[in-house]
């Protein structure tokens, strides 16, 4: 196994987050932005707030939100032995959406504020962690991958419908505000929350390095990786509570942000040709943020109308990608 | 003392009221090197026996032993040093190296976070020419043929480096070069690393000139006998007798009873 896909993925993540400084929707000249990074005094005011409390909180929100919630996607798939899982398509951001709707429209939904954006974590990771209960109940009835996944589609539908509800019996400008948070946005980490948004996808994507060990057995399946020693019951357990971390934090501040869980890891697999998570977790960690800040730059090129949703790019990268291997599957080794 | 002892085991699934029996009374010992068959019909209760053994399934009642040790008393890392399993579950596992699935089998043996050593490497290479597999050991899992991949999963029953390894149905699903191969594989393991080795199988016929005991599974009963005691006193005669299957002593092998 080479160190190449991973050294190639830390430059790409390294030159992505760059570009992220000194590219916007608004026209800063590159030397303005270098002095501003460089921290020399710049007369260029706007420039100065610009870069400092508008790029660099998103591109680092970017940065944090991308490895979460690949890493999230990742750890489903080998969790669910489905290569196809992810926390969109599991209905687990779905969940995760319901906890921050119920806690947005009761509370007024004064986002900003940190005990608002508290209580809005605390609701996605309820909302998140009991929808993967429910879909790992199921999961013992449905032995089937594919209709596993068909049933994680139905539970998002039933908890959309429950937000719905909410919806309609809310005011006129929670349901705006609820509206926009649906799109998908990394620049909603304020700065004065960013030590928290920071610290707990920390904390869920340490978790996950912690966790390669048992995630490389459970490659061979529950009753293998039994056998080798692992406490299924208790892994599983460690699984959901991070994955549920993962999703219900980036969920509750960025809005429910589709198919980077589910794509990335493929990407990653591709690249590292492995299904080892000590290269490929790593990997995924490294391209979901990649993939994330990338898609950052498209939202925020210098469009007609502002900055673009990030639910109106995340699908045209990755819907791509997962029919390529389905199309590819029986040429795909880790398919197979 | 032995590898393997069962006293007084029930096994089968649930709990309280809802509990469903699958085979009772089962009690034996396996020694050292010994190569022993477990036979009977699809849906006795072959693979729950065999899972309950490998402590990957809980028994109802009675008392297992590994190594003279009662499989609660160990922890899960102990086990996973003593009792090596190779099931027929399907794998998430082709985008893994050869190599890479056999150092699984070091788990037991490795740290926090699964790092290979150079130890360890050295006893993936071996168990891997112990199977005949090193000239694979660089490709994915994904490119072997089924029997392949079943000698693998093998290699990495050995290296767990445990004196006992239980296997579910080794043979199925393969050609019957590959079965043969397997079979004889195995047997040579009980005689040359002196492993214990346990495992189903439908190949009566092709088997049974190779065991050493038998562990027969018939309506919920359990019996073991050595390969000829089971043979002489008609058990293995009476194993299909329901299906309409009879035992041929002369030729060894199994015909349809004719009235």
């Amino acid at each position: 196994m080479s160190k190449k896909p991973i050294l190639l993925l830390y430059a790409l993540t390294l030159m992505l987050f760059v570009a992220n400084l000194f590219w916007g929707s608004v026209s800063i000249s590159f030397v303005d932005a270098l002095n501003v990074l460089l921290g020399f005094e710049v007369d260029n005011k706007i420039a100065e707030s610009i870069v400092l409390q508008s790029r660099l909180p998103q591109a680092v929100t970017a940065l944090f939100a991308g490895a979460s919630l690949a890493v999230a996607g990742l750890m489903l798939q080998t969790a669910f032995s489905n290569p196809l899982a992810g926390p969109s398509i599991l209905g687990i951001t779905s969940g995760a959406s319901l906890g921050v709707a119920v806690v947005m429209l009761a509370t007024g939904g004064i986002m900003g504020s940190i005990s608002g954006s508290m209580a809005n974590v605390f609701g996605a990771f309820i909302g998140a962690i009991l929808t993967l209960g429910v879909i790992i109940l199921f999961s013992i009835m449905v032995r089937s991958n594919v209709m596993l996944l068909i049933v994680g589609i139905m539970v998002g539908y039933v908890t959309n419908s429950a937000i719905t509800l909410l919806n309609f019996f809310a005011s006129e400008k929670n349901v705006f505000s609820y509206t926009i948070w649906g799109m998908g946005d990394f620049s909603s980490v304020s700065l004065s929350d960013m030590p928290l948004f920071v610290a707990i996808s920390f904390i869920g994507i340490l978790l996950s390095v912690l966790l390669i060990k048992p995630l490389n057995a459970l490659l061979l399946g529950d009753r293998y990786a039994s056998n080798l020693g692992v406490n299924i019951r208790q892994a599983r357990v460690m699984l959901l509570l991070c994955t549920g971390l993962l999703t219900a934090i980036v969920t509750s501040y960025c809005g429910p942000i589709s198919f980077l869980g589910l794509a990335v890891p493929h990407v990653a697999r591709l690249m590292t040709k492995s299904s080892n998570h000590h290269t490929l977790l790593p990997a995924t960690l490294l391209a979901g943020s990649a993939t994330a800040l990338l898609c950052t730059l498209v939202c925020s090129m210098p469009w007609q109308s502002g900055v673009l949703p990030l639910n109106a790019i995340t699908p045209v990268f990755g819907a791509p990608v997962i029919i390529y291997v389905i199309i590819n599957r029986s040429k795909i080794e880790y398919f197979n | 003392m032995p590898v393997l002892e069962a006293s007084n085991l029930s096994v089968g699934y649930g709990k309280d009221i809802s509990t469903t029996r699958v085979v009772e009374g089962i009690n034996f010992a396996l020694n050292q090197g010994e190569f022993a068959l477990m036979l009977g019909c699809n849906g006795a209760g072959k693979s729950t026996l065999l899972r309950t053994l490998s402590s990957v399934q809980c028994p109802l009642s009675g008392e297992i032993k590994i190594c003279g040790e009662n499989i609660f008393e160990v922890s899960p890392r102990e086990l996973a040093q003593r009792v090596a399993a190779v099931f027929t579950d399907k794998t998430m596992a082709g985008g893994l190296l050869v190599e890479e699935v056999v150092a699984l089998g070091r788990y037991p043996y490795t740290g926090f976070f699964g790092k290979i050593t150079k130890e360890d490497r050295e006893v993936v290479q071996s168990s891997l020419s112990l199977v005949g597999m090193t000239d694979k050991s660089k490709k994915y899992l994904s490119q072997l043929s089924d029997g392949e991949r079943q000698k693998i999963m093998i290699a990495k029953a050995l290296a767990q480096q445990t004196p006992l390894i239980i296997l579910d149905e080794p043979t199925a699903f393969l050609d019957l070069p590959s079965r043969i191969e397997i079979l004889y594989l195995l047997k040579r393991l009980t005689q040359e690393e002196n492993k214990t080795i346990l495992l189903s199988t439908h190949d009566v016929e092709q088997s049974l000139s190779v065991a050493d005991k038998l562990l027969l599974i018939k309506n919920g009963a359990f019996k073991f006998k050595t390969a000829v005691d089971a043979v002489e006193s008609g058990d293995i005669d009476g194993l299909f007798e329901e299906r309409g299957i009879m035992f041929d002593k002369n030729t060894g092998r199994f015909i349809p009873k004719i009235k």
